[in-house]
């Protein structure tokens, strides 16, 4: 379990004009400006939940995971993991969790993976048949077999990703935190890891903290989505409670053959191209199966399709709701 | 412990690839040592003795010191890397992993072409120790490996206080290589030679004169001074502060911006 309560950090930041002059200039008096990371943040995630964490660059995502991993110590406020105030017992910590930075690579570089991962297992003092046990099922989940005798630096980014999570999973991690694991990957890539995600979860019962701005893996993954702005905790809850709170609009979608159906009250014209249609409307006014039923009425529809507003679009309009 | 040692390994073996290099790397260390090893004969061959000090007892202290700046420079040196670890936010990885942090940092960087300043300090203390005038007793000799073996922990100490001010300067004190490379350098005449208020500084401050001047006497002037003989051991306090601020630095560590 891991639980905030009122952390608060700032950063002192050097503040500095562009050019020559001013560089010189500040050598000798500099203004420094502070920066509020994080004001008060106070959440709790279960075990065994996945938490999608949004928010723009420079919202707070970063230092919140960082705090978590043990590598910042905040101004106040407290944090435990698992029992346990990351900066304190950080030694014993870090063996409870596991952490995939998308931009860092933990793997050593010019080693095959598979005497990265060695140099884990005796990091993490794990016995042998522990250890073989869990490279065996990650090796077989993530397709790494093929993987394992290549230097870390001749792997694709893909395949180094893959490789990347299989690491800090080795030692059977409670939490795992990944930021933007999908980050730069191509559609399989991105598909494989999300999946893989949801199974350790529902096998290992891991807790999940996946930082991330692409919303298709908030949708694909997370049961739970904080969003975060200013350093502050702006929304917390699911993502049909996100939807909802955003906007209740259905989109309906029709392909048709024959004349173009009239657009009736309740209904909103969005696109009309040749022999399609997109309407969007407010269920709680007009139902969407009366809709239907009125589109219908007046030619042949070929197909329909019924969506809510998209994760991406949820996302865009709470960013310009909190103005962050 | 298996860890640190397969680190080990595998930082050896990445630099041994280039084997033409790294013993062209060990020679140059080897060769360039003899000219301060040739500075101090040609100021003897002028004068015979400096602040009472013979020619062979100032050898003995100038092995001393190369053996132990060798020996901690191996080491410690690679510490010189951690200013842009912490820079680049890479130092996060060190943090997000079980094991002692120095450790980590210090191993990949371990120098093994300090072999040839080693050997070089070994080969000036082969020829100082007979001509040096010193009666040689077994408090001696154990004084002179306390001050090899503390000296080498003062000067890793000193390396780790210069990367430990990166948690707050962001970069390295160019400064305090007076301390490390600079103390290399005048370390080859006993600390005296500079005056007191060097001899004061170097003894209260940066406790180098306690593995250098001070069993240094004791070696020569004998048993009165026997309580010298473990001043070395004192000099070894010095890794409390050392260790202090680089322990405050992480509570400040800011990390990079990801």
């Amino acid at each position: 379990m891991i639980e905030f309560q009122k952390v608060c950090k700032t950063y002192r930041v050097a503040k500095r004009q562009a050019g020559f002059r001013n560089a010189v200039k500040s050598l000798f008096s500099r203004e420094y400006e502070t920066v509020q990371a994080l004001d008060n943040v106070s959440f709790r995630i279960a075990d065994g939940e996945i938490i999608g964490y949004i928010g723009p660059n420079g919202a707070g995502k970063s230092t919140t995971v960082k705090v978590m991993c043990g590598i910042l110590t905040p101004d106040s406020g407290n944090c435990l993991v698992n029992g346990k105030i990351p900066w304190k017992e950080r030694a014993s910590h870090v063996k409870d969790i596991g952490v995939v930075f998308g931009q860092r690579s933990q793997l050593w570089w010019d080693v095959p993976v598979i005497d990265s991962f060695e140099l884990l297992r005796d990091m993490y003092k794990m016995e042998e048949r522990r250890y073989r046990r869990n490279l065996e099922e990650l090796a077989r989940l993530l397709e790494l077999s093929e993987l394992l005798k290549t230097p870390a630096r001749n792997l694709s980014l893909g395949q180094r990703m893959r490789c990347e999570i299989a690491a800090s999973l080795l030692h059977e991690p409670k939490v795992l935190f990944l930021d933007e694991p999908t980050i730069g990957l191509d559609a399989v890539s991105k598909i494989a890891v999300r999946q893989f995600v949801k199974k350790i979860k529902e096998e290992k019962h891991t807790t999940v903290v996946l930082t991330t701005h692409d919303m298709m893996d908030i949708e694909a993954l997370a049961d739970r989505v904080l969003l975060i702005g200013h350093g502050r905790i702006l929304l917390d809850g699911t993502l049909e409670e996100l939807k909802r709170h955003t906007s209740t609009e259905k989109i309906i979608t029709i392909k048709y053959t024959g004349s173009m159906p009239a657009v009736s009250g309740g209904m909103e014209l969005r696109e009309a191209k040749e022999n399609q249609l997109t309407v969007a409307l407010d269920p709680a006014i007009l139902p969407v199966s009366v809709a239907i039923a009125s589109l219908a009425s007046q030619t042949e529809l070929l197909d329909v399709s019924v969506t809510d507003i998209s994760a991406e679009e949820v996302v865009a309009a709470l960013y310009k709701e909190y103005q962050i | 412990m298996k860890f640190y040692v397969k680190l080990f390994a595998l930082n050896l073996k990445s630099q041994m690839q280039y084997k033409f290099s790294f013993f062209l790397s060990c020679l140059g260390q080897f060769v360039t040592a003899f000219t301060s090893f040739f500075s101090v004969k040609f100021i003897f061959m002028q004068i015979d003795a400096v602040d009472g000090f013979s020619y062979g007892q100032v050898l003995l202290c100038f092995a001393v010191v190369m053996l132990s700046f060798s020996i901690g420079e191996a080491v410690g040196g690679g510490l010189a890397n951690f200013p842009r670890m912490v820079r680049t936010g890479e130092f996060d990885r060190i943090l997000t992993r079980p094991g002692n942090l120095v450790l980590q940092v210090m191993i990949p960087f371990f120098d093994f072409t300090r072999i040839g300043l080693l050997v070089q300090g070994a080969i000036v203390l082969g020829i100082a120790v007979p001509q040096s005038g010193i009666a040689w007793t077994g408090a001696k000799v154990v004084t002179l490996v306390l001050m090899v073996v503390c000296g080498a922990v003062l000067f890793f100490c000193l390396f780790l206080f210069q990367a430990a001010f990166a948690f707050f300067t962001m970069d390295s004190l160019e400064f305090l290589n007076i301390f490390t490379y600079g103390a290399r350098q005048f370390g080859r005449y006993p600390f005296s030679v500079y005056g007191r208020r060097v001899l004061y500084v170097l003894t209260f401050c940066v406790p180098l004169a306690l593995v250098q001047y001070y069993p240094l006497r004791f070696m020569v002037d004998g048993e009165g001074q026997a309580v010298y003989m473990f001043l070395p051991c004192l000099s070894l306090l010095f890794i409390v502060p050392c260790w202090a601020l680089f322990k405050l630095g992480i509570s400040r560590y800011q990390s990079a911006g990801a």
